[in-house]
C-alpha cells in the first residue's frame, strides 16, 4: 500500500524548470530518503507535497486521495506533517506551547468554548496538554517544556520541531535535513529516534538528507534527483552503484574543483 | 450638454486626477517593490510637498512672479526638499526596523503619518490655506468644453516626469540596482551593491514625485490643508494595486485608470461626487478579492 | 573559591528600571496576587461614585469605554497581529444600529445589543473575508478605507442616519424599571462592561483559539504547516474585535443620546491603536493602562491639546524602535 504516490510532477518558476516529470512512491511503514546534489530541487519537492508550492502539472496522491490542489493546513489535517530545514519554531513561545500547536488540527473548541470553559472544553485542553507532553517525552526533552523556545540550544530546538510535527498525529512525516548541524552522537540518536517513530508510532518517514552515511544506514529506499529530475530509485545498494548517481555527485565535485 | 461634451469633460477631469494619482502611486509602488513596505505616510508626503511649494512660491513670488515660471521653480525646489525629507524619514523610522516583525514597521509608518499631518495642522491651526497663483483660465475650447492651459501644462509635466523616471529606471545603474534589489536583496548585498544607498534613492524619487503632485494639486484646486494627504494616500494605493503593486508601469497605468474610472463613475446614476470616494474604495476591495496582483503585477512565490 | 563553571552562563547587564519592572512583573506573576489586585481595583471603582463628583465620574466612564475598545482591538492587533486602522467603523455600526432601531423603529434598547453585535460581525466577515488572505500591509489600508466608507455612508444616507448632523434624541434605556439618566448609572454600566470584557479577553487568551492567534502572529507559514487555517483564525480575531466595538457602540449611543459621523473618524481609530500599542499589544493589564493614559493625558495636559496627536505619532515611532513590547515589560523565563 502506498502512502504517497507522485506522478509526473512538474514545477517551474517564471520559465525556469525546477521539477521535471518526477514520479516515485513511498510505501506505508517505510523509511525513504530523497537525495541529490545541492540545488537539485529537494526542498521544492517537499514544498509541493505539503501544498506551499502549486505544481504546474502532475499528481500527488496521499493515501489514495489527490492532494494536489489542497491548502497546506488541509494537507496536514489529512495526516502529512513536515519539519523545516531552517527550523521555524514559534520563537517567543514556550516549548510546550510550540508542541501544542500540533494538536490544533486534531481538536475543535472555538470562541464559545473558550469563554464558557465547559467540561468538554476542559477535557480537550487536558488532552492537548497530555499529547504534547507525550511527544516531548518521546523525543526526550520533557523537562524543557516551560522554557522559551529561542533560549534552547540548537540541538534541543530541533527536537522541539520534531515533537511539534509528531503532535499532529501524522501518518507520513516529512523530515527536511533533520541531521543538519548535528554532531556524531546526535546523529546516532537521530537514527534511533527515526526508527522508533516508525516502530512505535507506526508513522511512515520520508526524509531529505545530505549525510550519506545516515541515509544509507536508515533508508529502505532512496530516490535520487538532480536538476529536478529523478535519476534513480531503489534500495541503498542499487542506488549507490548506479552510474548516473555517481556521475551526478562526482560530476558536481569535479566542476567545483576547477578554479 | 451633449453626451460628447460630458465624455470629453470627464476625460479631461480623469486625466488630471489620474496625473495626481499616478505620481503618488509611483512612490508607493517603488517603495513597495524594493522593501515590501506600504509606506502609509506617503500620502502625507504629498501634502508636505504642497505646503513646501506654497511656502517657496510665497517667499519668492517677488522675484519669480506667480505664473508658470515661478510655479515650476517652486515645484522643483519643493521636490528636492521633500525628497530629502523622505530619505530622512526612511533613515530614522524605517531602516532600524527592516528586520523586525512586519507589524512594527507598519505601526511606525502610521506614526510618521500622524507626525506629518499633525505638524501641518499645528502650523496652520487647521485652516485651509489658499494657494494663490497668477494663472488665469485661458485655454481653448473642445466643443463646449473649455480646457485650460493650466490643465495641459500639468498633464505635460506629469508625462515628462514619467518619461524621465522610465529612462532612469531602465538606463542607469541605479535603476537596474533598484530592480535587482526588489527581486533578491541579499543577493544584491553579496554582489557589493550598496543597498542602503539605493533604498534611500528610491525614497528620494518617490517623495519628490509625490511632492510634485502636491504642488500641482495646490495650484489646480487653489487651496491646501493639512489633511489632504489622507484620501490621496488611499486612492494612490488603489491605483498602485490596479496596475500591480511593485510595478512602475503598473503605477502609471493604474493611476490613469483610476482617474478615468472615478471621473466617469461620478456620472453613473446614484453616485455623484459625494459617493466617489466610496466608489473608488469599493473598486479596491473588489480588486483585492478577484485580482490582487492587478493588471501588470506578478504573483509572489514565498520561499520556504 | 569556585573555578570557572563548565556551563556557559549569560551575564546580562540590566538597567535599574528594567530590574524594577521585572520585580513588579514577577510580583504579579502569581495568579492569586493578580486576582487580588483586580479585586481591589474593582472595590475602589465601586466606591468612587460616593466620593467623586460628576466630572470625575464622566472621566472614568469614558476610560471604561475606551478600555473596552482597547481590549477589543487588542484581540485583533495584540493577539492575532493584524493591523486594523478602521476599528472605529465597527463602533459606528453598533452605535448607529442602536440609534436607528431605538429612535426610528422603537425597539427596546436591550434587544438592539445582539442586533448590533450581529451587524458588526457581518461587517467584519465582509471586510475581513477577502482581505485576510492577502499580505498584512494590505489589511491596514483596506481597513482604513472601510473606516472611511462607513463614515461617508453615515454622512450621506441622510434618511437613515440623519446625515452629517447625526442622529439625535436616542432614547434612554430602562433597566429593571430604572431609566438610565445619570452619569453614575452609566458609570456602573460601563464598569460592568469592562468586567465582562476583561473576563472574555482572559478566557480567549488562554484557550486553543488564543494559542492559534499567537501561532499565526509569530509565524503564519509555520502555523499553516501545523494544520492551522490561518485565514479562518485571523477572521475569528477580526470578527471578535468587531463585536466588542459594536457592543461598546450601543452603550455609547445610549449614553450620548446623539451620535454623528464625525465621532468615527480615522483619528478615533488611530487613537485606540495608540493606546493598544502603548499598553503592549497583547497584554491585558497594559490595555487598562493604555486606555487610562489616553483619557487622562489630554485632561491633565489640556493646554497642549492640539499637539496631542503629534506627540502620539512620535511616541509610536519611538516605541516601535526602542520598546516594541510596550510599556509593559517583556515576558521572560
Amino acid at each position: 500500500m502506498n502512502v504517497l504516490t507522485v506522478k509526473n510532477l512538474n514545477l517551474s518558476f517564471g520559465g525556469l524548470g525546477v521539477i521535471s516529470n518526477l514520479s516515485f512512491d513511498v510505501e506505508q511503514g517505510a523509511i525513504v530518503s530523497l537525495i541529490g546534489p545541492n540545488g537539485a530541487g529537494k526542498t521544492s519537492v517537499f514544498n509541493c507535497l505539503t501544498g506551499f508550492y502549486r505544481a504546474n502539472s502532475g499528481d500527488i496522491s496521499f493515501n489514495g486521495e489527490s492532494i494536489l490542489r489542497l491548502k497546506p493546513h488541509r494537507i496536514t489535517q489529512k495526516g502529512m506533517a513536515r519539519t523545516f530545514q531552517n527550523l521555524r519554531l514559534f520563537k517567543s513561545l514556550t516549548v510546550l506551547e510550540n508542541v501544542m500547536s500540533g494538536m490544533h488540527c486534531r481538536t475543535g473548541m472555538g470562541a464559545v468554548g473558550a469563554i464558557l470553559r465547559h467540561a468538554a472544553q476542559r477535557a480537550e485542553e487536558e488532552e492537548i496538554q497530555q499529547v504534547a507532553e507525550r511527544c516531548l517525552d518521546f523525543v526526550g526533552i520533557l523537562e524543557q517544556k516551560d522554557r522559551v523556545a529561542k533560549n534552547l540550544p540548537y540541538g534541543n530546538q530541533r527536537r522541539v520541531e520534531w515533537a511539534r510535527a509528531l503532535a499532529t498525529q501524522p501518518k507520513l512525516l516529512l523530515l527536511d535535513e533533520p541531521a543538519a548541524g548535528l554532531n556524531y552522537d546526535e546523529k546516532a540518536q537521530l537514527m534511533k529516534l527515526i526508527r522508533r517513530i516508525r516502530e512505535e508510532l507506526k508513522i511512515t518517514i520520508f526524509l531529505i538528507e545530505h549525510d550519506m552515511s545516515l541515509v544509507m544506514n536508515i533508508s529502505e529506499k532512496v530516490v535520487v534527483i538532480d536538476y529536478g529530475q529523478k535519476i534513480a530509485e531503489g534500495d541503498c545498494a542499487t542506488v549507490q552503484k548506479d552510474p548516473r548517481v555517481i556521475e551526478a555527485y562526482i560530476g558536481r565535485e569535479e566542476a567545483g574543483a576547477h578554479p | 450638454m451633449s453626451v460628447f461634451d460630458i465624455v470629453i469633460q470627464q476625460i479631461v477631469n480623469g486625466l488630471i486626477l489620474g496625473s495626481f494619482y499616478t505620481l503618488v502611486a509611483l512612490g508607493y509602488s517603488m517603495v513597495y517593490g524594493i522593501i515590501k513596505l506600504l509606506n502609509f505616510a506617503h500620502g502625507d508626503i504629498y501634502m508636505v510637498g504642497a505646503f513646501v511649494g506654497f511656502s517657496i512660491l510665497s517667499l519668492l513670488s517677488g522675484t519669480l512672479g506667480d505664473e508658470w515660471g515661478g510655479i515650476l521653480v517652486a515645484m522643483v525646489l519643493a521636490m528636492v526638499a521633500v525628497g530629502f525629507l523622505g530619505v530622512f524619514i526612511q533613515r530614522i523610522a524605517y531602516r532600524p526596523l527592516l528586520s523586525a516583525p512586519r507589524l512594527s514597521i507598519l505601526i511606525t509608518a502610521v506614526g510618521v503619518s500622524l507626525v506629518l499631518s499633525n505638524s501641518a495642522m499645528v502650523a496652520t491651526s487647521g485652516v485651509y490655506k489658499a494657494f494663490n497663483t497668477g494663472l488665469g483660465y485661458e485655454g481653448f475650447d473642445l466643443g463646449n468644453i473649455h480646457v485650460t492651459f493650466t490643465q495641459l501644462v500639468m498633464m505635460a509635466a506629469t508625462v515628462v516626469l514619467m518619461v524621465v523616471l522610465h529612462l532612469f529606471i531602465s538606463r542607469t545603474l541605479y535603476g537596474k540596482a533598484m530592480r535587482a534589489i526588489s527581486i533578491d536583496m541579499d543577493a544584491c548585498r553579496l554582489m557589493g551593491i550598496d543597498v542602503n544607498r539605493v533604498i534611500a534613492l528610491t525614497f528620494f524619487i518617490g517623495s519628490a514625485l509625490a511632492a510634485a503632485a502636491g504642488v500641482m494639486a495646490g495650484v489646480y484646486y487653489g487651496s491646501i490643508h493639512f489633511f489632504m494627504g489622507f484620501v490621496i494616500g488611499l486612492k494612490a494605493f488603489t491605483a498602485a494595486v490596479i496596475g500591480g503593486i511593485g510595478s512602475i508601469p503598473g503605477a502609471m497605468l493604474g493611476g490613469l485608470t483610476l482617474g478615468l474610472l472615478e471621473s466617469f463613475g461620478t456620472q453613473l446614476p446614484g453616485i455623484g461626487t459625494q459617493w466617489k470616494d466610496v466608489f473608488s474604495f469599493g473598486l479596491l476591495i473588489l480588486l483585492l478579492i478577484f485580482k490582487p496582483t492587478g493588471i501588470l503585477g506578478r504573483t509572489e512565490i514565498e520561499r520556504m | 573559591m569556585a573555578g570557572p563553571s563548565a556551563t556557559t552562563t549569560q551575564v546580562v547587564k540590566k538597567g535599574w528600571l528594567t530590574v524594577q519592572e521585572e520585580r513588579l512583573f514577577d510580583f504579579f506573576d502569581d495568579r492569586r496576587r493578580r486576582y487580588a489586585a483586580y479585586g481591589i481595583l474593582l472595590l475602589l471603582a465601586l466606591a468612587l461614585p460616593r466620593v467623586g463628583d460628576n466630572y470625575v465620574l464622566e472621566i472614568f466612564t469614558n476610560s471604561f469605554f475606551y478600555i473596552v475598545l482597547c481590549l477589543g482591538l487588542n484581540i485583533v492587533v495584540g493577539y492575532a497581529g493584524l493591523l486594523d486602522l478602521g476599528y472605529a467603523a465597527f463602533f459606528a455600526v453598533g452605535a448607529y444600529t442602536t440609534g436607528i432601531l431605538t429612535s426610528e423603529a422603537g425597539w427596546n434598547f436591550w434587544f438592539t445589543i445582539p442586533a448590533a453585535a450581529l451587524f458588526s460581525a457581518i461587517a467584519g466577515v465582509v471586510i475581513g473575508g477577502p482581505t485576510l488572505r492577502l499580505r498584512s500591509d494590505y489589511l491596514a489600508i483596506v481597513t482604513l478605507g472601510f473606516g472611511e466608507i462607513t463614515r461617508i455612508a453615515a454622512r450621506n444616507l441622510k434618511e437613515l442616519t440623519g446625515g452629517a448632523s447625526g442622529l439625535i434624541g436616542i432614547h434612554r434605556p430602562v433597566l429593571f424599571g430604572l431609566e438610565l439618566r445619570r452619569i453614575s448609572h452609566y458609570y456602573y454600566v460601563f464598569l460592568a462592561l469592562v468586567v465582562i470584557a476583561l473576563f472574555v479577553s482572559y478566557r480567549l487568551q488562554n484557550s486553543r483559539l488564543g494559542r492559534a492567534w499567537r501561532y499565526v502572529r509569530e509565524d503564519e507559514d509555520a502555523a499553516e504547516a501545523m494544520g492551522i487555517d490561518r485565514v479562518a483564525v485571523k477572521l475569528y480575531a477580526y470578527v471578535m474585535g468587531a463585536i466588542f466595538a459594536g457592543v461598546a457602540g450601543c452603550f455609547f449611543a445610549a449614553k450620548m443620546t446623539a451620535i454623528s459621523p464625525e465621532t468615527f473618524q480615522f483619528m478615533q481609530s488611530a487613537t485606540i491603536l495608540m493606546a493598544v500599542v502603548l499598553g503592549g499589544m497583547g497584554k491585558i493589564p497594559g490595555m487598562i493602562v493604555g486606555a487610562l493614559a489616553l483619557v487622562l493625558f489630554p485632561e491633565i495636559f489640556r493646554g497642549i491639546g492640539s499637539v496631542r496627536m503629534l506627540v502620539f505619532g512620535l511616541l509610536l515611532i519611538v516605541m516601535m524602535i526602542f520598546r516594541p513590547h510596550g510599556l509593559w515589560p517583556e515576558r521572560r523565563n
